[in-house]
């Protein structure tokens, strides 16, 4: 579930507020985002690859995660990790072209990881 | 609350923003239609493609031993109903369209032999992609506008209006042709993706008239960290199990073990270091979950936990013809929201046939929702001018006096006690279903009379109380539709009818909004049997 706005980080874009699926986030009248609807966040991290400064944490527990702490957690490196390990940066997408997923498809049983193996264009 | 109403017309409104949207969307507009694109959520973070990932099936072009074996990986899980000439018409049209993509810029990765490799859609990065792509073509997207009721003219579907959640505001679109691509149906489960997949598009099209077939196939249930939610299923490949204290689960018994009430543990030790590479720098999302919490799934057991889909990555939906028309002059319907029987049978779509149904579902759809709406002359002279009628009921509409008592919270809460106990639900009985259907009947009967947003409702109350609806009319089509099929086959497992029936390769038809039906069809002459 989404745990943290950092505010000592956020630029008050926006972007978060329009893009969260599930209307979690809303922005307040002075354009600052505000978690308006925390039970119906789905913990898909899709707010924190879009946003452009790092300012949001997810937690992956699905129930509210008492042990959030961002502190340690920006000391960790946690804070922005996913978008990170995708290779997207300031909001913006990157990395598809470094994705190695077709190892997982070539290490099917035979004689399907050989179809994978062939499904090169 | 101060509303007002945006009106619009358009030759093709998509109701749905996941893949199959986006594609139906694309092909009407790119066939010469205008397109509005109404989407719950978010078009590129909606539904559930974005936090998945995910495999893609298609044919590379020349190459039969490929072909064939794409074609045939999933003959055998499929038990029954799978239609192998279709199943080639659906990958060859995926690789038709990834081909477009790489005109449009899609940054391919590659594999060993430096070729691109399309088996691996990042959810965030294709969807956002099919987000810039909508918008240079010329797509009206509606963000966070989700679709509450069709408008039908004669019979004939003629648009949908909806309600704009962030403002209250409410939207009419007039529109020659609709395709329904609002997804399957998760119950609100808590897999990630799929908190907006609620059956609207079921209960929209029903009212319509429409049909669905193979509900009873949408036994699917799947593996998440025991305090995660992702769903992805891919690393189990290299995956071992065992129960609290070590002893080994073969992965076949872990949903009856978990039904038991056993604890299963996993851990993925049947990867060497370069698939473990190909999985953390293929499937990042996956590993965000230990990155953050600790513990190396690759090494350390982990407690697992299973999570209903519903007919998300299953096999029933709406019954729809080769063009994806459904039995509603002028309804489409394309991805998960449709059965996909012909595709992968019984068993589960996901993996690789889904995600290319939802290109070739969405491509066709856009094409003949373009051609049925030419005869619709533009102005009010033609699409804006037809005397149209809102036929949205329950959760909408009470036919009764509202019943405080009867909020969306409780009708959703009561739907999941029926269908999400994994116990009574993974290998149901027919006595459990039929005291299950009664109980849903009366729940249906009380919600369609009482249920409706309460005074001074927030747009989230008003769609909160339409969704409520449209999962008890879902797990109704559901539950009818188990209780007549006498057998185990693929996503329908049946505790007092553990075997294949080979007697009963047919299809199930259901609809039906107070009294549900359920009546048999034949398969397709090509099909497969079991
Ligand atoms: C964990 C996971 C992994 C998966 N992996 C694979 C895989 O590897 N390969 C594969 O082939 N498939 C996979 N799938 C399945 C695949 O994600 C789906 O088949 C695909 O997303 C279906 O696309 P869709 O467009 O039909 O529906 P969705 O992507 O679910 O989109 C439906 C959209 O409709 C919107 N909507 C709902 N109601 C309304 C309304 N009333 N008004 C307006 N909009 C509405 C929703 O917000 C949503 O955006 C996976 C699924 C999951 C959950
Ligand atoms: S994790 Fe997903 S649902 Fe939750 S706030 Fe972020 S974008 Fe919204
Ligand atoms: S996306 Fe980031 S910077 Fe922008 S408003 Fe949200 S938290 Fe602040």
């Amino acid at each position: 579930m989404i745990e943290l706005i950092l505010s000592e980080r956020c630029i008050a874009c926006g972007t978060c507020a329009k893009v969260c699926p599930d209307d979690v986030l809303r922005t307040d009248a002075a354009g600052e985002p505000v978690i308006a609807h925390k039970e119906d966040c789905q913990t898909c991290y899709l707010c924190e690859l879009f946003c452009p400064v790092d300012a949001l944490y997810v937690s992956p527990r699905t129930a509210p995660d008492p042990t959030v702490d961002a502190a340690a957690l920006i000391a960790a490196g946690l804070v922005g990790s996913y978008r990170r390990e995708l290779g997207w940066a300031r909001g913006r997408p990157g990395g598809t072209e470094t994705d190695l997923s077709y190892r997982m498809h070539e290490a099917f049983t035979e004689p399907f990881g050989e179809i994978w193996k062939r499904s090169g264009i | 609350m101060s509303e007002s109403t945006l009106h619009l017309t358009a030759d093709v409104l998509v109701i749905g923003g996941g893949p199959a949207g986006c594609w139906a969307a694309l092909a009407a507009r790119r066939a010469g239609a205008s397109v509005v694109l109404a989407e719950k959520g978010y078009v590129g973070t909606s539904g559930a493609t974005p936090p998945a990932n995910t495999t893609l099936f298609y044919t590379v072009p020349g190459d039969r031993l490929q072909n064939d074996g794409m074609v045939d990986h999933r003959v055998a899980p499929a038990k029954g109903f799978i239609v192998r000439d279709f199943v080639r018409r659906v990958y060859d049209e995926t690789t038709v369209n990834t081909e477009l993509m790489t005109r449009w810029g899609y940054p391919w990765p590659r594999n060993e032999t430096g070729k691109t490799f399309r088996g691996n859609l990042r959810g965030p990065d294709y969807m956002i992609f099919l987000r810039k792509r909508l918008l240079a073509e010329g797509v009206r997207i509606l963000d966070h506008s989700p679709a509450l009721e069709l408008l039908t003219a004669d019979g004939v579907a003629a648009g949908a209006a909806g309600i704009t959640r962030r403002t209250g505001d409410r939207w009419e679109v007039r529109a020659g042709a609709v395709v329904v691509a609002t997804g399957g149906c998760a119950f609100r489960s808590g897999v990630v993706g799929t908190h907006n997949l609620t059956g609207d598009g079921y209960l929209l099209a029903a009212e319509a008239g429409a049909r669905f077939s193979g509900m009873e196939f949408s036994g699917q249930w799947a593996l998440a960290p025991a305090e995660g939610g992702l769903t992805k299923g891919i690393i189990y490949f290299s995956g071992s199990f065992s129960d609290a204290d070590g002893t080994p689960i073969p992965h076949p018994g872990v949903p009856d073990a978990l039904a038991a009430g056993r604890s299963v543990h996993a851990v993925l030790d049947r990867a060497d270091p370069y698939l473990e590479d190909g999985y953390r720098k293929g499937q990042p999302n996956i590993f965000v979950y230990f990155h953050r919490l600790g513990g190396n799934p690759f090494t350390d057991r982990y407690p697992v936990r299973l999570l209903y889909e519903g007919t998300v990555r299953a096999a029933g939906g709406l019954d729809v013809d080769e063009r994806c028309a459904t039995s509603v002059p002028g309804l489409y319907a394309v991805g998960d929201a449709t059965t996909r029987e012909k595709l992968t049978g019984a068993a589960m779509s996901g993996g690789g046939p889904a995600v290319a149904w939802c290109i070739a579902s969405g491509t066709w759809a856009g094409q003949a929702a373009t051609a049925f709406a030419r005869q619709f002359a533009a102005g009010t002279a033609g699409l804006a001018g037809r005397p149209v009628h809102a036929i949205g009921g329950a959760g909408l509409r009470p036919a009764a006096n509202p019943d405080p008592e009867r909020t969306a919270e409780a009708v959703t809460r009561a739907v999941q006690q029926e269908i999400l106990p994994l116990d009574r639900n993974y290998r149901r009985t027919g006595a459990g279903i039929a005291a299950a259907l009664e109980r849903l009947d009366g729940l249906w009967e009380a919600a369609r009379d009482g249920l409706a947003p309460p005074a001074g409702a927030t747009p989230r109350d008003i769609v909160r109380a339409r969704e409520a609806a449209a999962l008890v009319a879902t797990a109704r089509w559901i539950l009818a539709s188990a209780g007549q099929r006498t057998e185990t086959r693929g996503l329908h497992r049946r505790a007092d009818f553990p075997g294949l029936d080979p007697a009963q390769h047919h299809h199930l038809l259901s609809g039906g909004l107070d009294r549900v039906w359920v009546r048999r069809a034949d398969p397709h002459e090509e099909a497969v049997a079991a």
